[in-house]
């Protein structure tokens, strides 16, 4: 068979496609096909290392046939450790310290350590604006309200509120 | 404009140290912002909310020249060939290409430093150089993160380092990469145990084209795997260090082909010159290996008047997206073979011609 796009080399690649029950076949061949950026959403999943990671991840936790429980979530973004297992991606920079003691051996594998040694930040010691502890409590409100913890949610909305009367003022 | 097909990149100029083998460098360093959930759980709001504070972090550039001075692009306001070329001159990834909602970028004038928001992570701050220039690349990328640091508090823990979404990428956020034209440990069947070997030592291998692409045109990428644990300083040392190893292999295996195979070799090469001065139709994957013979017959002296610049050019400019922000509208694949081949054939023989009349 001939590639349809370029009728010139052979299809090697072929694409099947269902959007809307409508089901669509493309024939191609390898070039046609990465012009066309099939191929992308081909080999994207396959080889990326973050789904590889999501791979070593699956396997782990079905090893360990875990259920989740209440300690497996992040309190500040809502992701579980086991939607991190299956996307590879963490939710928010305080997923690191939720899932500590189930990331200090993923570190180790992947980076054979724990530890950083590099570059710091130059303005560690500035204070935290208000802004950004503003931006940080709606998320967090946010998140409680759809986790239905309508008392932490409460707690919150009055933490904002003194904050953005206290920047009014300023 | 954010990726004009007019300008060359900086990595494109084919001049600096080992430009024989080596056409260019990246590191690329990857920031969160505190406070902020990673991109892909993100309200509107909160993309929103960090595009703006960069704005702000770019109103204070100071003076600088128009090649200095960077300017941020939404995705969303580009054309798609336009993200297309981007794509092509390696300044965004083909996954933000698609990234319409929340992405965009920081392009600096020359093309060196490109920033892409609000991809896998907030900020991935990108340096490209052409050749091995690993040192530059990184005291360029570290300038601007220390730039962009004034107006935003990164995710940052004393213990993990820099927080990125995939824990492959914590610590440094570093990934420093090199790009190397290895025609003659290809041509010598030396390429896959070169593969292994490296993979071995804590490095990744992959085509010109990122994740998942396979190595068109002799041309690899080298990074490395491990960003915690090692500072900047060792990781780009490191990856320096197998690269000058890389280049002396492959400056043996040329060494050793044209002492063993030389008529082989230059009639590879000329008749590689020959179609691409003549044909009328090229594919994209025939023209990269043509053009992959025709810059190994460059360096070892047998083609005169071409510069590595010039084929760089070549291999951005025949990439489907450009061909198509050259021509100002969508081509099929069969007139993009048509294309390609006309200005091939063109700028090949104007760099002929450039050689005789100053030669």
């Amino acid at each position: 068979m001939l590639c349809q796009e370029c009728r010139k080399r052979p299809a090697t690649v072929h694409v099947t496609k269902i959007t809307d029950d409508q089901r669509t076949e493309m024939n191609l061949c390898e070039i046609c096909a990465r012009e066309l950026g099939e191929v992308e959403l081909l080999t994207e999943p396959k080889f990326s290392l973050q789904s590889l990671l999501a791979g070593l991840l699956a396997h782990e936790a079905s090893r360990a046939e875990r259920r989740p429980v209440a300690e497996d979530r992040c309190s500040n973004c809502g992701l579980t450790y086991q939607q991190f297992t299956k996307a590879g991606r963490l939710g928010c920079s305080q997923c690191y310290a939720a899932f500590e003691t189930r990331l200090e051996p993923l570190l180790r594998r992947i980076h054979g350590a724990t530890a950083h040694t590099g570059k710091v930040p130059a303005q560690g010691a500035r204070p935290r604006s208000r802004r950004d502890e503003l931006a940080m409590l709606r998320h967090e409100l946010e998140m409680c309200v759809r986790r239905e913890e309508f008392e932490r949610a409460a707690e919150l909305r009055d933490r904002i509120r003194e904050l953005e009367q206290r920047s009014g003022e300023s | 404009m954010a990726g004009s097909a007019n300008r060359l990149s900086k990595w494109m100029e084919g001049t600096g140290p080992f430009s024989d083998i080596v056409i260019s460098c990246r590191v690329r360093l990857a920031r969160n912002v505190q406070g902020l959930p990673f991109p892909h759980l993100m309200q509107d709001s909160q993309a929103e909310d960090l595009l703006q504070r960069l704005r702000q972090a770019l109103a204070n550039q100071g003076a600088r020249s128009a090649d200095h001075r960077m300017t941020l692009y939404r995705l969303r306001d580009l054309a798609v060939l336009d993200r297309h070329v981007l794509v092509e001159k390696h300044l965004i990834s083909p996954q933000h290409a698609r990234n319409v909602a929340h992405g965009a970028v920081i392009l600096r004038g020359d093309e060196a430093v490109s920033v892409l928001v609000n991809e896998e992570d907030h900020l991935r701050i990108q340096c490209l150089f052409p050749a091995l220039q690993l040192e530059q690349a990184w005291q360029l990328a570290s300038n601007v993160d220390d730039l962009l640091e004034r107006k935003l508090e990164y995710a940052f823990s004393p213990d993990r380092g820099y927080l990125t979404a995939c824990p492959t990428n914590v610590g440094t956020g570093l990934r420093a990469s090199v790009m190397l034209h290895l025609p003659a440990l290809v041509m010598s069947n030396q390429a896959g145990r070169l593969h292994s070997s490296i993979v071995k030592l804590g490095f990744m291998v992959r085509g010109i084209y990122g994740e998942g692409t396979e190595a068109l045109g002799n041309i690899f990428q080298f990074s490395n795997q491990i960003t915690l644990g090692r500072s900047e300083v060792d990781i780009i040392e490191n990856l320096r260090s197998v690269t000058a190893q890389i280049i002396e292999q492959e400056r043996s295996a040329r060494e050793l082909l044209r002492k063993e195979m030389r008529h082989q070799l230059e009639d590879r090469v000329w008749r590689a010159y020959g179609i691409l001065t003549h044909a009328r139709v090229l594919s994209s994957a025939e023209a990269v290996q043509l053009l992959s013979d025709v810059r190994l017959g460059k360096d070892l002296g047998i083609l005169t008047g071409l510069t590595s610049a010039g084929l760089t050019e070549l291999l951005v400019m025949t990439r489907p997206g450009y061909l198509q922000k050259l021509a100002d509208r969508q081509l099929s694949a069969a007139e993009r073979d048509v294309q390609r081949a006309r200005l091939i054939r063109e700028k090949l023989r104007a760099a002929a011609a450039g050689a005789t009349s100053s030669g």
